[in-house]
């Protein structure tokens, strides 16, 4: 059925229609309408959820965290403030292997105070063990959520999962949706430990160094798994709704000599200025990274790379940059723009690209030659 | 109703002896009789602390429930996800927090308000050893005016904090305090606090040698001192309506003075004459609340 919705309101209908267990959550702008939205599910019966409405995001997570320990399928959503506050027990939740899915509308940490779109509140969870998907449209981020606890509640993942929206440019943009009867796509959930008194086991118990090192190696090998959890329910979607999804999402990528690497609705962004330059002669691409962790194999070579990172590591630089610099022999041009919510249209985009100093770092409309 | 017979009390074990908890823990006493009043069908939330540690390591625990373990101030927060994921399954299992004063009454304080208020159905039992055991003997929120810790060299300022007080600003249908020393009492409470639904208290003073510097033999001595002398008193709220259990019922007619419990405590060493007297004035006010509260029709 097609509609128009927000992202936040197609968040919360397919968070619906994948049946979540419990649902604890704790409002934040710009992420309330979902958690409000899922509220209002649960009262009007249209949702069997048990929706604990938490004090704080801590115990939102902590919630989720012994549902999920109980074994259920557990959801919860957050942003900025809310995401930092929960730190501690993200960590726990991966840590635990539990296949909790949390929607992240990205938004500006303060001081100052600030809800607009900003990505650094999900880089400060990159080295969690959640897995992390930055969506671009409402219909993937619609999409990604159904896929999202298949991936997560999957025998070789089990680790949750953070779907990324952008604060205000997709939680409350109104765009068309196609939605989706999910049927069998998301399989009953079933833990392997989950707490039974007849069966009784300590849960997150005092660990040595030896089997904390296994369990780790172990957290990180299913990292690497899941990528193919991840191609195969992404392909399973394509053939069951006929929408296609990847790791990444190219744009007139493969004559490229250069090409824009961003996350989020920045991608959409740029492909408009991909045309722009096309149309001066300009051989550009975008490549927009929808998954973050685990961190896709890029094929690079041989392009000119411009990256635009909306977060910083102070003394280090921008968290894509730097991941791509990393993972690809590739020269790259680094443009930190869109923090605290700046506005940053194709025709900025267009200009990143047209006047790339490949080797440099500039902070848009700031210090553009650093 | 304080002299039921040690006969009632089930000769299972939930804990194995022998964990690496100190001669003489009083957390451990407690949780013996908690877990034996409770019996199999539980699930044990808990938060970092003394009892985290003695748990056992990896394959190994020490436990023949389950045991849910979680971040220092998340037990409360924890244990809700717990109860509400088996009221949707509708499972009868039992979720019990068992944390000590300082997940309890400080970093964990918020949770625990947030589950009583949402009625959370589960029992929180908050172990107080007065102090910040596992980390060697912090001052926490618990701990009482003059007694020394390894953040109060001089003994603390301040006076407890009435953890109590604020729960039952929650109107749990039911809360009670208890002490490792009067296990019968201890053991008839839970069993009482597991018959209501909605969230349920019990607090129970938990003497530890290590922390309150005295002989690990003295255990039992120093908790019944406790009662005596009326520096922790024992009873329960039935849907607010408050019982004064029969130990201090006895504290209140005749209490030993204050200073045979401090005495043979070395945390107390050396407390100045104006300190003393302001233990007793609490204690005074204590029991005066206690009576004017009974006499009420
Ligand atoms: C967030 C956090 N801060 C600090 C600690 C360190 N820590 C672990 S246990 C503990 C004290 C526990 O005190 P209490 O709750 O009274 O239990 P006890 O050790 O006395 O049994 C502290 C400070 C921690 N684990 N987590
Ligand atoms: S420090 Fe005290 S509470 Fe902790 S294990 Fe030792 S005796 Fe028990
Ligand atoms: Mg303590």
């Amino acid at each position: 059925m097609k509609k128009i919705v927000t992202g936040n309101k197609a968040i919360a209908e397919a968070v619906r229609d994948a049946k979540p267990d419990v649902v604890a959550a704790y409002p934040i702008t710009p992420q309330t309408e979902i958690v409000e939205t899922l509220a209002e599910y649960v009262s009007s019966g249209q949702l069997a959820s048990q929706y604990i409405a938490v004090e704080s995001e801590h115990s939102a997570m902590a919630a989720c965290i012994g549902a999920s320990t109980a074994g259920g399928r557990t959801f919860t959503a957050t942003s900025s403030q809310g995401l930092l506050y929960m730190h501690e027990m993200t960590n726990w939740a991966a840590g635990a292997r539990l296949p909790i899915v949390m929607a992240n509308v990205n938004r500006t940490l303060a001081p100052g105070w600030n809800i607009w779109a900003e990505h650094t509140d999900a880089m400060q969870e990159r080295d969690t063990g959640w897995l992390q998907v930055f969506v671009s449209t409402v219909q993937e981020a619609y999409d990604t959520i159904f896929m999202a606890f298949r991936i997560a509640e999957h025998n070789k993942v089990l680790l949750p999962v953070m779907v990324n929206l952008d604060g205000f440019t997709l939680s409350h943009i109104m765009q068309p949706v196609d939605t989706i009867e999910p049927g069998d796509f998301i399989p009953p959930i079933h833990l392997p430990d989950s707490v039974d008194p007849k069966n009784p086991k300590g849960y997150g118990t005092i660990t040595g160094p030896g089997d904390y090192f296994r369990f780790r190696w172990e957290l990180a090998h299913s990292m690497r798994e899941s990528v193919s959890v991840i191609e195969e329910t992404q392909s399973e979607f394509a053939k069951r709704f006929g929408r296609t999804y990847g790791l990444t999402e190219e744009y007139r990528c493969s004559d490229a000599d250069v090409v824009v690497v961003s996350l989020g609705t920045l991608g959409k962004e740029a492909e408009v200025a991909i045309d722009i330059l096309r149309d001066e002669g300009i051989k550009a691409g975008s490549l927009r990274l929808r998954w973050f962790r685990p961190f896709p194999e890029l094929d690079l070579a041989g392009k000119e790379v411009v990256v635009i990172d909306r977060d910083y590591s102070f003394g280090f630089g921008g968290v894509l940059a730097h991941s791509i610099r990393s993972k690809n022999l590739v020269k790259v041009y680094s443009v930190i723009a869109g923090l605290g919510g700046q506005e940053v249209t194709y025709d900025d985009i267009a200009g990143f690209i047209r006047n790339r100093r490949i080797g440099g770092e500039s902070w848009f409309g700031v210090n553009d030659h650093v | 109703m304080e002299m039921d017979t040690i006969t009632e009390i089930p000769d299972d074990e939930y804990i194995l002896k022998c964990t690496s908890a100190c001669a003489g823990c009083g957390d451990s006493l407690t949780l013996r009789y908690v877990l034996k009043a409770a019996g199999p069908d539980i699930v044990l939330v808990m938060p970092a602390g003394c009892t985290a540690a003695f748990q056992g390591i990896y394959p190994k625990t020490a436990f023949t429930v389950p045991v849910v373990n979680i971040a220092f101030g998340a037990a409360a927060a924890c244990a809700s996800g717990i109860s509400r994921m088996f009221l949707a399954t509708g499972r009868t299992t039992k979720v019990i927090v068992y944390a000590g004063d300082g997940g309890t009454l400080d970093i964990g304080l918020q949770a625990l308000s947030g589950a009583f208020e949402r009625r959370t159905d589960f029992l929180y039992i908050c172990y107080d050893n007065e102090a910040y055991g596992n980390t060697g003997m912090q001052r926490s929120g618990a701990t009482p005016l003059g007694a020394k810790t390894t953040t109060t060299p001089a003994g603390k300022a301040e006076v407890k904090k009435d953890i109590d007080a604020i729960i039952a600003a929650h109107n749990p249908p039911y809360q009670a305090t208890a002490c490792a020393s009067y296990p019968q009492d201890l053991f008839r409470k839970v069993r009482k606090a597991l018959t209501f639904r909605g969230p349920t208290f019990i607090h129970v003073l938990s003497p530890c040698p290590p922390g309150w510097r005295y002989s690990s033999e003295k255990t039992i001595e120093v908790g019944r001192l406790a009662v005596k002398s009326g520096m922790w008193a024992l009873w329960e709220r039935e849907h607010g309506n408050l019982a004064i259990s029969a130990p201090t019922k006895a504290a209140m007619k005749k209490p030993v003075p204050l200073e045979e419990y401090l005495s043979v405590q070395g945390r107390f060493k050396g407390i100045d004459g104006t300190t003393v007297e302001q233990l007793k004035e609490q204690i005074r006010e204590t029991f005066h609340r206690f009576r004017e509260e009974e006499d009420r029709p």
